[in-house]
């Protein structure tokens, strides 16, 4: 293979890409080629050290970031037909109002479990209200000579608060639990978006 | 040696090449061998990488009835390698730390 098929060869397989970075590169290893000639080598040499067309290729597709691979793919690759665009401006109260309320019901979802995990809080807090509140009125009624009575409420907001202590845990649990799912959904979409480039 | 850390590393190599004069692609790969080996693929992705970050210019001269790029440092190219030399020194105490680990054990 000499330096023309080399570059021929690279063009073909970098089609993907736009006009401006496909003669970028081709300057570039063709550049490179000459000075590797001029150094000594032959040019069958100088194309043995670059690597095969193949090793290059795969090197600019994992350094050329995965947006612009996207951008370069929907911009250059087919242009969108008139009746397309059409269908899509006619079809708009029907898949757009579709989209929003796809994204609007997952959205919701979402902040519903977050809505159980602030409650599950909420109750923690009012345990710990409840508790401090027996324990108050308990020492008042026994100031106020009820002692059967205030007994009775303190050890109720003794209860209380060993309930609240049970309740933190849960609420931690829940919180770590929301935050993991979170998490998973994230990596789960963008998971779902490389793998549909790779197709 | 780990993709990252080479990684880091390569950007200052590719700026250290240039930091005295000009240089063109193959050149830069000729000068960094004896330290560090670097195919003409990943220099491509560094040069366009510090371009972008303004860190180089480059510039198009004719050479041998052929055109030849030639990288220029900008100051902002300059003061990266400056920065480097801080780094570094937070890299060495971190890898006296890792290696000290290493021997209490």
């Amino acid at each position: 293979m000499n330096k023309r098929e080399f570059l021929e060869e690279l063009k073909k397989k970098l089609s993907g890409l736009s006009q401006n970075d496909v003669k970028e590169h081709l300057d570039f290893y063709g550049e490179m080629i000459d000075d590797m000639i001029e150094e000594g080598l032959t040019e069958q040499a100088a194309i043995l050290k670059i690597g095969t067309v193949e090793e290059v290729v795969s090197q600019i597709i994992s350094d050329t970031p995965l947006t612009k691979i996207v951008k370069e793919r929907v911009t250059t690759k087919r242009k969108i037909k008139v009746l397309e665009i059409v269908l899509l401006v006619l079809g708009s109260p029907l898949w757009l109002s579709l989209l929003i309320a796809g994204f609007t019901v997952a959205f919701s979802l979402y902040i519903s479990l977050w809505a159980v995990v602030i409650s599950l809080w909420a109750v923690f807090a009012s345990f710990i209200g409840a508790a401090l509140g027996s324990l108050i009125c308990g020492v008042g009624f026994i100031l106020g000579g009820n002692n059967i009575t205030g007994v009775f409420v303190i050890g109720c907001g003794i209860a209380l608060a060993g309930l609240s202590i049970l309740m933190f845990f849960l609420c931690k649990l829940a919180t770590k639990g929301t935050a993991f799912l979170t998490k998973r959904a994230i990596f789960g979409i963008k998971n779902c978006f490389i793998k549909k480039e790779e197709a | 040696m780990d993709i990252q850390l080479k990684r880091g590393l390569l950007d200052v190599c590719v700026l250290a090449a240039i930091k005295n004069e000009d240089s063109y692609g193959y050149k830069i790969i000729k000068d960094m061998r004896p330290y560090i080996e670097l195919s003409e693929s990943t220099l491509y992705t560094i040069l366009k990488r510090l371009e972008n970050a303004s860190m180089l210019t480059v510039k198009t001269v004719e050479h041998d009835g052929r055109l030849r790029k030639y990288y220029h440092i900008t100051e902002t190219g300059t003061r990266r390698i400056e920065e480097f030399r801080g780094d570094w020194k937070e890299i060495l105490s971190i890898y006296r730390f890792v290696v000290k680990e290493d021997t209490d054990e």
